[in-house]
This record gives C-alpha cells, structure tokens and sequence, in this order.
C-alpha cells in the first residue's frame, strides 16, 4: 500500500554530486599509504522535498558511508553536497543555521545512540536548549510534544535508556532526530538490530511522520522489502556507485540492473507457487573495495557480462524505452528490458 | 618478526632522546648540565677561560648537543664530593643493585604467577583469601617500615642476620656472606613486588577463565589442568608482562629507600647521597641511566609479548 | 534540568550512583573502610581542637614512655607523640588527596584531549606520557624534590605532577572507545561544541574507572610522602608527618628501646592505606560495567 508520493515538480531539497570517499590503507615500518579503499566513488543523485529516497546494499557498498558524509560526520574527499541549492559553507556565510542542524540522523544501534548515563529528557532537550530552539521554560513542554509524536509517554523523560526496549529507544532516537526541525532526515539503517514485529512498527513510525510533518528521507537499508515500504524512489548502490536509482515500484517490476534484479529475486516472497520462480542467483563474492574490477565493477559475478563490460564503465543514465526517472549503469540494460532479464543470452 | 622489532626499536628512539632532553631540562634548573661535567677541580676562573672553547656561551640547546656528545664519548661529569668520574661511580654501584633489583624480581615473579593463578582457578577457598591478603598487605606496608620490622625481629632480637651492608667488614666476603646481607632487602623489595602483582594476574586469570572458548574446551573434555594451563596461560601471560614492565621502574624506585635503609651499596644508595650532598652531576648520571634501563624494559617486554601473541604485530 | 525528576527518583531510584552505592555496601571490607576512614578525617579535621597539646611544643621529659600523662609518650626533644601522631595523619591525608586531584585533574584533561583529537596531538601527548612514564618514579621525585626545595606543597606539586600519566593512559583508552559510540556521532551531527561533547558525554562515562584508579593514586601518594619524608626529602621537621616520625629509628637504640616512637606512626600508615585499597577494591567491583545493565 504506497502512500502518496510528493507532487511532481517539488523543489530540489538535496543534490549530491560526485561524492566520493577514499580511505587510505597504510603499512609498513614506517607508516606509508599503500592503497586506498574506495568506499564511496562518485555518486550523484538529487533528493526532492517532501520524499523518501531508499538507498540500499550490500554491507560494504558505501551507503552508510554516503549517509555520515551528508550529516558531516565524514568529510567527502572529492564532490559536492548541496543543500537548497547552496553547499554547506555557502549557507553559513549567509547567515543561515548551521548546515548539519538542518540535517539529522537515525541510527542503527539503539543502544549506543543513546547516553547511558543521562535521562531521556535531558538527552532530547540538551540540543534544543543549546541552539536556542526552546528556554529553559519551555523544553519540558516541548520534549513532552516530542515524545507524544514517537508515540512515548511523558514520564519517558525521567527514565534512563536502559529502562526501555530497542523500538522504543529507536523512538527516542528518532524524537531527538526530529527536535531539531531538520529538513532532512538520514536514516542509517534503522530498523536492522530490530526485531521484526519492532521494525514494521517503527517503520510505520516514519512513514507516517512523513505525512504529519512533511520530511524528507534518505533511508538506507540493507534489505529491499523494508526500504520499499517506505521509499518513493529508490538507488541500488554495488561497490560504491550507484548501479540504478528508479521509483520504488519499477524497481521491483522493471529491474534494468542484473544486480537489482539479482536482490528482487532474494527478497523472500510469501505465495508458495512462487516457490519455484526464477531467480538470478549471482556468484562469487563480493571483490576488495580496494582493488576494484575494470570496466564495470560488477561484471565478475555478472551472468551477462561481456568484454565490453569488462573495458568499459557504464554511465549511470536513462535508458531508451524505460521511464525517463529511471537511470542504469549497465551496458545492455536496453536489451535486456526488452527480453525480460531472467537467462543470459 | 624482525619488522616488528625493529618498528618497535624505531619507536623508541625517539623516547630515548625524549629521555634525554627531560633529564637536560631538569638539571638546568639546577645550573649549566655542560658546566657541570668539568669536574669541580677547575675553578671558577678556569671555567670561565675555558668557557668559549667549551661552549657554554652557546645558547641551550647547542649546550644539549655538546652535552649529548659528551655522553656518548663516556664523559659523564665528575661528582663534585669525590672527584671520581661519574660514571665509573655509577659502574660500581651498578652490580649490587642489579642484584637486588633482579633477584627479587625473579622470586617475585615466582610467588606472584602461582598464586594469582592458584587464587584464580580455586575463587573464595581459604587459599585464595590467604594470597589476597597477603597481596594487600603487600602494597600498604611502606617498604622502608617493613625493613625496620625484620631488623628488628632478625638482627635485634634473633640475631640471625647482619642489619646493614653487602659484606660483613674486615671479611672477604663470600657468597654466603652475601646472600646473608641480601636476605632482608630482597624480602623487602619481594614483597611489595609480589603483592601488586598477585591481584593482577587473579583478576586478569579469572576474566580469561569466564571466557566461552575455555568453556568449550572444557565442555570437549580436555582436563582440567591441561585446560587451564595451555589455553588460559598463553592469554593470561599477555597481561602479566604488561603489569611486570610496568613496575620495573617502581622496583627500581623501591630499591632508592631499601639500599638507604640497609646500606646496601648500590646505585639507590649512591643517588640518595648525591641528593644530600646536591652532587648533581652524579644525580644527571644516575636519572639518565634508570631512564635507560627503564626503557630496554619496556622493549624487551613488547618482544617477549610478540613471541608470546604472534597477533600483536599486526595491531 | 533536574528538577522535573525529583518524585519519580525516590520511587524507582534506579539512577546509575545508587546501583553503585548499594554494590559497594555489599563488600564488608570495604564498607568497614570507609568508616575507617571518615572517622580518621573527622579526628584528623578536629585535631586543633582534640590534642591535649600543641605538635609542636616542648612538654615533657624527652624519650619517656607512654603515661597518663603523655598517651604514648614523648618524643626525642620532649613533644608529645599522640598529638603528632594525629597532625601527622592530617598531613598525609592532605598530600594523598590533594595530589590525586592534581594529577588526576592534569590525567583527564590531557587524556581526553589525547583520545579524542587524535593524530598529532595524541601521539605527541602520547610519546610525553611514555617519557615521563619510564623515568623510574621515585628517581624523578627525588630529583624533583632536590632541586626544588622539600616542603609540604612542593611534595604535592611534584606527586601532583609525576602520577597524571597512569590516569592520562586509562582516560584516553576510555575515550577511544567512546568516540565511535553513536550518541557521541549524534552529538556531533547535532552542531554541539566539542567541550559539551567531552565534558557532558564522554566524561561522565569514563568517571567510574577514573575513580578507582584514583583510589590507588591516594594510597600511592600517601606511601610516596612517607618514604620521602622518612629519607628526608619531603615535610621538614619540625612538622610532623608520619614518615619523618619513623626517621628515628633508624638508629639501633630507638628501634630496640622505644618502640612507641616508631610503631605507631608506621601501623598508622599501614591502616590508613590499607583501607583506602579496600574501599579501592570495592569500588572497583561496583562499578564493574558487566554487572551495571540488567
């Protein structure tokens, strides 16, 4: 059941171009760069207001990565991160609230997102009060505000994280998220350390904050099905790029990618005469990010693979016959949605 | 593995230089380090003849380098009470607190690792009260009170041991005579050693025996103490040559008080004399060389932990 | 921010220093202590109002025996040994806290500093630590004191100023693992400045450790200010500390024959020590982080 996507034609909240993120690997005696691992190599999408873009991947394809270099908890070694238009220091000399605060970020482990040693209360109310959102009269109505959109009660705030579960702290990370009236929210894979009857909760959680308060979402996740339900678009990343970036729903019915095809078909589906589908299964595992393949990076487990695939790096672009939102990185994506990717030729 | 030592040498070359600018520093508070190496039978006059030539006009740190250069040539300073070159002084006095200092770390050692272990492996026995107390006890008798005790239990009262010196005067001394002398001090310095050590290896042995991989052995059947001494030991050894380089400058520190206390001549008793007469030259010497010693310590221990846990050298 | 919590503190009283409390009074050593010590500190605070006689006055006869008149007699130049005694517990209280604070103080800026920043401010700190680590302790002490004149607060700054990096060491280590910690991430993402950062998050994390290793520090300086003052580097007579009063004894003739000059003093230290690293002990199995979570 898909919520209504945002009006089309919605103003362009976040562009990121390029973004890349090496990390040099060093050795020796006398310590000395050996080589870098490319954990983010020159990623490009635009996020609009109002919407929820899914990123997701295998562990190690960059997208956490992605996610804390948007935040600022990582600087991008090549690339640019803009905001409304505008980088980041850019908005600072305009005068404008500090970039990060309009940016916010949902963890993944719940028990270290939160201060052990501190009340919830003050874990939520401590950054409102310091950028000057709220006096020291008013946090407390304010945090009871907060808490009641998460779903909490009141006395949550006198009480220590380790008093509660993993959904519910998830929850307080997601009230302390929102305290700061960011205009955009990335959501690092933050149902994964749930359990499941947790995650579709908290799920619809966001999902319907969304539609109260009109936010803007990157949700990263590892897998499809939990991305899906609450993204409008989604961007399939391998290996540091981005292999295919579509709205959610032609992902699952119109996979131009052999690697997102590959991740529809893992995702388990519940009618049993479906049990004997055919799936792309792919081989071999996942190469060194230090190391990564010529030409296009996922054509050692690739079934279509060719010696073009093996010389040349495919553009992430739209391809003829497909809708115009709907971008690939693949050689012979045409070819393939026309026959309906399922046996190699 | 050789890599791995020479990265560790490399790493401590440059606390030993550290070492040696600290030990600079501090002496200039006192006056020139570089003047102070002439020796005391050069007057005034003649220091200040000499000065140009010897570079004490120099600014300090050009001083440092003299001063350095000084050292590796052998030229330590002369004391200014007894004209002797420093660092014959210091060779001298040199053996006998490596004796003390080395014994009592051997026993130490030989006390503390059975009974950490056994206190360990046999929790809230009377044995392992008896080791614990004793380990506390170990730790707040100050040593110098503790040396005054057994005096007065063996030299005053029973008569059996010799209360000062590393010889009895006027004899040869031979190797009972010494190992007389050395009874007390060496239980004294055992003492504070073992009892530190004792509660560092029991909690470091009781974390490593709560560990799973033990429970599987156990679980396999492995007996007991094969179990405890094979797999535990080899873990339980990396934390035990941490805590022991650690204390080697404190046992080096508590053979200052115990050799004042018995007499004994070694290089505590030579730097406390020093420190009353303010024979600083002497002081320099004797700070540069535990330094030193301190240091060829702590990398032997970070050799013994490579043979010990091949997997350090990859951190 | 507190004062929303009062009520519901007293019904659940589940905050993180009572768990602690009610850990720590299970340890009978410990507990026993503690009131050990509060009771030396009250006697040692009271002191000018307690002693029958000044410390530092001529009152009797030298060397006589314990009386009635004189608790434990009196001491070589006829001042009474009871009233020492206590002025003497006065003052290695005072040098054992007080020195702890300012090494512990020094250890926790320059340990948090150190973990935190990272590269070139940490190794540099690091390396500093190292240097001033391998000097053999009491050598730079003695040293120390040698060159700066003895004296009661020269001991404390110079003990102050050897002990920080046993604390620097834990705090950094500490605060190396906490760094990666999501709620430190969160801070930053936040916009909160750096020192609310280690001060409001980091620190109070660290703090359990950082007070049982303190503990050690307090017994270490206390026995460090005896040795010194027994060899003669530290508190000069005439005020009396519990290491100079074991001075004495040194010679043959005090040790065998009067023995209430030196044993007091020197069981004296022993308790007071020994208490300290019991309550030590006991803290340090309160805090113990495996046992804190449910």
């Amino acid at each position: 059941m898909r919520r209504e996507p945002p009006p089309s034609g919605a103003p362009v909240l976040l562009s990121v171009k390029g973004l890349t993120k090496y990390y040099p690997v060093r050795q020796g005696i006398l310590p000395h760069p050996v080589g870098l691992i490319r954990a983010v190599d020159g990623v490009d999408f635009t996020l609009h207001r109002g919407e929820t873009l899914g990123l997701v991947g295998e562990s190690g394809c960059g997208k956490s990565t992605v996610g804390r270099q948007i935040v600022g908890l990582e600087t991008p070694t090549a690339g640019e991160i803009l905001l409304n238009g505008q980088t980041l220091a850019e908005g600072l000399r305009r005068g404008q609230r500090i970039g990060h605060i309009r940016m916010q970020m949902v963890f993944q482990d719940t028990f270290s997102s939160l201060n052990p040693r501190k009340r919830i209360g003050d874990i939520l109310g401590a950054p409102m009060l310091y950028h000057g959102l709220v006096t020291h009269d008013t946090v407390w109505a304010e945090v009871d505000r907060l808490l009641e959109l998460v779903g909490l009660p009141h006395n949550a705030s006198n009480r220590y994280p380790h008093e509660f579960s993993g959904g519910q702290r998830q929850r307080v990370g997601i009230a302390r998220a929102l305290s700061l009236r960011p205009e955009l929210i990335v959501c690092d894979e933050p149902v994964s350390a749930l359990d499941v009857s947790i995650q579709a909760q908290i799920l619809n959680l966001i999902r319907d904050l969304q539609s109260e308060l009109g936010l803007t979402y990157l949700f990263i996740g590892h897998g499809l099905a939990a991305v899906n339900y609450v993204s409008d678009r989604i961007a399939v990343m391998y290996l540091g790029k981005i292999v295919e970036i579509a709205p959610a729903a032609e992902i699952f019915s119109s996979p131009q990618h052999p690697y997102t095809k590959a991740l529809c078909d893992a995702a388990p589906v519940p009618d049993p005469t479906e049990r004997d589908r055919e799936r792309l299964v792919l081989v071999g595992e996942i190469p060194s990010s230090m190391e990564p393949p010529t030409g296009c990076r996922f054509h050692p487990r690739c079934p279509f693979a060719t010696e073009r695939c093996h010389q040349e790096e495919p553009a992430l672009c739209y391809r003829t016959g497909a809708d115009e939102a709907h971008l690939t990185a693949c050689h012979f994506a045409d070819s393939l949605l026309k026959e309906g990717a399922g046996s190699p030729t | 593995m050789m890599r791995y030592i020479i990265k560790r040498i490399l790493i401590a070359i440059p606390v030993l230089i550290g070492i040696t600018m600290l030990d600079y520093l501090i002496m200039s508070l006192a006056g020139s380090p570089l003047a102070m190496m002439q020796g005391p039978r050069v007057s005034q006059a003649a220091v200040e003849a000499k000065a140009l030539q010897l570079g004490l006009t120099q600014p300090i740190y050009i001083q440092y380098f003299t001063w350095l250069g000084q050292l590796l040539h052998g030229n330590w300073g002369y004391s200014i009470k007894t004209y002797q070159p420093v660092w014959e002084m210091i060779s001298q006095n040199l053996g006998p607190t490596l004796l003390l200092v080395g014994v009592s770390l051997i026993l130490g050692f030989v006390i503390a690792v059975p009974a950490g272990v056994y206190s360990a492996t046999h929790q809230y026995t009377k044995g392992d009260y008896a080791a614990v107390t004793l380990s506390f006890l170990g730790t707040s008798i100050p040593s110098f009170f503790l040396s005054l005790i057994l005096v007065y239990v063996f030299t005053v009262v029973l008569g059996w041991l010799p209360s000062g010196g590393m010889t009895t005067l006027g004899t040869g001394g031979d190797f009972w005579d010494v190992v007389r002398h050395m009874l007390m001090p060496t239980a004294v310095l055992t003492a504070s050693f073992a009892g530190s050590n004792i509660r560092y290896i029991r909690s470091s042995m009781l974390e490593i025996l709560q560990q799973d991989y033990l429970r599987t052995a156990k679980a396999k059947g492995i007996g007991r103490f094969l179990t405890i001494n094979k797999h535990a030991m080899r873990n339980a050894l990396l934390p035990i040559i941490t805590v022991i380089s650690m204390q080697i400058p404190m046992l080096i520190g508590g053979a200052v008080v115990v050799e004042q206390v018995f007499s004994w001549p070694g290089l505590g008793l030579l730097t406390m004399t020093a420190i009353m007469n303010r024979d600083y030259p002497v002081i320099m010497g004797v700070s540069l060389l535990s330094g030193l010693i301190v240091l060829l310590g702590n990398l032997l221990a970070d050799i013994l932990y490579a043979v010990v846990d091949p997997t350090i050298q990859l951190k | 921010m507190a004062k929303h919590s009062k009520q519901t503190l007293e019904e659940q009283n589940r905050s993180y220093l009572s768990t602690i409390g009610r850990r720590f009074m299970r340890h009978k050593l410990g507990v026993i202590s503690l009131y050990f010590l509060c009771t030396l500190l009250l006697l040692a605070l009271l002191a000018p109002w307690i002693t029958p006689y000044a410390p530092n006055k001529l009152v009797g006869k030298f060397s006589s025996p314990p009386s009635a008149q004189f608790l434990l007699g009196t001491d070589q130049v006829g001042r009474d040994v009871l009233t020492r005694l206590l002025y003497a517990t006065r003052i290695s209280l005072l040098v054992g806290f007080a020195s702890t604070a300012i090494a512990t103080a020094i250890g926790v800026v320059l340990g948090l500093v150190s973990g935190y920043f990272g590269g070139w401010v940490d190794m540099i700190i690091m390396r500093f630590t190292d240097m001033v680590m391998s000097f053999p302790y009491i050598l730079l002490v003695l040293v120390a004191a040698a060159i700066f004149q003895p004296g009661l607060w020269n001991i404390i700054l110079i003990l102050g100023f050897v002990d920080w990096p046993g604390v620097a060491r834990l705090v950094r280590g500490n605060v190396l693992s906490l760094r990666e910690t999501a709620f430190v991430q969160a801070d930053v993402v936040a916009g909160m400045p750096t020192r609310h950062t280690l001060f409001s998050e980091i620190l109070p994390n660290t703090i359990a450790p950082i007070l049982v290793y303190a503990t050690s520090v307090v017994a270490l300086s206390i026995l460090d200010e005896a040795a010194l003052s027994f060899l003669g580097m530290g508190v000069q007579p005439p005020t009396a500390s519990l290491g100079n009063m074991l001075n004495g004894a040194q010679s043959i003739t005090i040790l065998t024959t009067k023995a209430w000059l030196w044993v007091p003093p020197g069981v004296l230290i022993i308790l007071l020590v020994l208490s300290i690293n019991f309550i030590g002990d006991a803290l340090r199995d309160a805090v113990d982080p495996r046992n804190i979570r449910q």
